[in-house]
């Protein structure tokens, strides 16, 4: 294949795999945004997506239905997990912006090796719910990624309109901005902030389920996504959804395309150095005022 | 601190490092050279604890500076021909350098911001020891027997193999850095840094230049990660970027939660405690890193001052 194909090929694969980290980061985003914690486990809560859709799969026979069925209870499920944690974990030390990161760590561990005994070591795969080629000149392209890139785009556009058309939205945001006023104009900051880390939780599970097709379910591929929601949460700053899908598509079509023409270990060197130095550049930078 | 509670607390300090060399008479194998990884791997948390317990700063990036002594003292045996000693002055070396080039870029942030940058780099680290992988053998690692020569003592051979050499090897290098962390703890400069950690805003006002106490423990704490680095790979004789990974950057802050923040004792404690624990868990089942998840989130939720941050606060309050 020449230049030309090579580059459009680097492109395509990136912006589908920006999409997923669009939703993935975008969890993590809402998450830190509005609790003002780092979130950890989030990477382990799109692995739990993945592994609940294979296991819904495995559980429904034909795959569309197996794939829908999958898109509804394994955001449920996991959702549920995080409003668990959250009630039992993270309020009872009272959202310590340190403390939440050494818990949360602890909540890793927790999730990636009980998935590791009930699930096994295995990375197992699932068929996608549809299967056609879409022919291009030069190569042909898995129809299945596409429907991926449209249904991220639909729960992105969810999304925003729950943040900026529903009374939850306008809670969140409420205290986003100023939680003591918030509070004092009746918001209920204890059951928005459930809410806000269950969304979170659930938008890295759906960003699981849709990827399972294209990467094989597997205990230890939580890792990947955390390192890079958080660099797209630095660079587009503290829960934006505008901010965030932005800076999801600066990194996945970068990474894409640095991934195909160098090394994709390279791509992520860079990418990880650079997202520290703009944190350094910019002390408490993007991050916002430090309240540690 | 008045003369009688300066012999007590040496008295204290001392009495360990003397119960661990005569342990080495009465331990059985298994547990000889158990308890020689956990001196190194103790030295590894003291240096973590003077930045968390005395500074205040909470890094997620410590295995670069394990790492990088481990790879400052494997990389010069392996491919020069370098001696122990030599070895493990490169690793240290290698170590402080880091930290030092560390701090100057990351220590203008602080708080979680400074956590996220040093996991960044960290991650770098681990990512380039992968990519450099015909030099480093990435994950695979290499081992140095064979390659590194034994000590000369008076004429005798001392090969790192012999068990008694290995323990009293990583004695040595524990007891170094065990004084070196009381000492700094004890000397005005130790009480600076615990001011920065109270409230740098104040510390700053009487003058001190906060910036650079904290680089200086910054690079301390990374010199002592990087001699028990490089020590891990020399008397181990193993090398490899395992030990770059996170779960290295996690197990020093898990120790030093567990024996206790900001207690000179406590990360020897934590040490030996989560050693023996995760130990247990691998014989039981593979997931044994559950562990960790459990025994972290018990903490923060019940026990965040560690085992001896309770000692201090309920029997022993002149406990440094």
């Amino acid at each position: 294949m020449s230049f030309g194909p090579h580059l459009f090929l680097a492109l395509l694969e990136g912006t589908v795999s920006a999409f997923v980290l669009a939703l993935t980061a975008l969890g993590l985003s809402l998450v830190f945004g509005v609790m003002r914690i780092v979130n950890v486990a989030h990477g382990e809560f799109f692995m739990l997506g993945a592994v609940l859709a294979w296991f819904c799969a495995s559980l429904v026979g034909t795959p569309v239905a197996g794939f829908l069925f999958a898109l509804i209870a394994a955001p449920l499920i996991v959702g549920a997990l995080a409003l668990a944690a959250d009630r039992l974990v993270l309020r009872r030390i009272d959202y310590h912006p340190e403390g939440t990161i050494v818990a949360t760590i602890g909540l890793l561990y927790i999730i990636q090796q009980a998935v590791l005994t009930l699930y096994g070591p295995e990375a197992r795969p699932v068929t996608p719910p549809v299967y056609f080629i879409l022919s291009f000149p030069w190569f042909g392209y898995s129809g299945y990624k596409l429907v991926v890139a449209a249904i991220s785009a639909c729960l992105l556009a969810a999304t925003w309109w729950l943040l900026a058309r529903t009374k939850l939205g306008l809670y969140m945001r409420a205290a986003q901005q100023d939680l003591e006023m918030a509070q004092a104009f009746g918001v209920p900051a204890r059951r928005v902030y459930a809410m806000v880390f269950a969304l979170g939780a659930m938008l890295a599970a759906v960003a699981g389920v849709l990827v399972v097709p294209i990467q094989q379910a597997h205990y230890l591929m939580g890792l990947d996504p955390l390192l890079l929601s958080f660099i797209v949460v630095i660079l587009g700053g503290l829960g934006s959804v505008k901010g965030t899908v932005v800076a999801a598509f600066v990194v996945g079509i970068s990474d894409g395309v640095v991934s195909v023409f160098f090394s994709p270990t390279l791509a992520k060197i860079v990418a990880t150095l650079l997202v520290a130095a703009v944190l350094v550049v910019r002390p408490g930078g993007l991050f916002g005022e430090d309240r540690a | 601190m008045n003369d009688l509670a300066t012999h007590r607390v040496l008295a204290l300090h001392l009495g360990v490092l003397a119960l661990l060399f005569l342990a080495q008479f009465a331990l059985p194998e298994y547990h000889h050279t158990n308890v020689a990884r956990i001196m190194v791997l103790a030295a590894y948390a003291l240096g973590y604890n003077l930045l968390l317990g005395y500074t205040g700063l909470m890094s997620l990036g410590h295995a670069m500076f394990f790492a990088a002594g481990m790879y400052g003292a494997g990389l010069p045996v392996y491919y020069l021909g370098f001696g122990a000693a030599g070895a493990l002055g490169a690793g240290i070396a290698t170590g402080m350098l880091l930290a030092a080039a560390f701090g100057l870029m990351a220590l203008r942030t602080s708080g979680v911001s400074f956590l996220i940058v040093s996991l960044m780099f960290a991650q770098a680290f681990y990512l380039a020891s992968l990519y450099f992988n015909e030099i480093t053998l990435g994950d695979q690692g290499f081992i140095l027997s064979g390659k590194l020569a034994p000590l000369q003592l008076g004429g005798t051979p001392l090969g790192f193999h012999e068990p008694a050499v290995k323990y009293n090897a990583a004695l040595l290098l524990f007891a170094a850095c065990f004084l070196l962390s009381l000492g700094l703890r004890l000397s005005p400069i130790g009480r600076v840094l615990i001011a920065i950690r109270e409230n740098e805003e104040r510390t700053r006002l009487f003058g001190y230049d906060s910036f650079r106490y904290k680089l200086l423990a910054l690079v301390l704490s990374g010199g002592l990660a990087a001699a028990a680095g490089a020590s891990y790979a020399l008397l181990f004789s193993y090398v490899g970027s395992t030990f770059a990974s996170i779960l290295f950057s996690i197990y020093p802050l898990l120790w030093t939660l567990l024996g206790g923040v900001g207690t000179i004792l406590g990360p020897l404690v934590g040490t030996g405690l989560m050693f023996y624990l995760v130990d247990i868990a691998s014989g039981i089942t593979s997931a044994y890193l559950l562990v960790v998840g459990v025994v972290l989130v018990a903490l923060i939720l019940w026990f965040p001052q560690g085992i001896m941050g309770t000692v201090r606060a309920k029997w022993l309050p002149w406990l440094p």
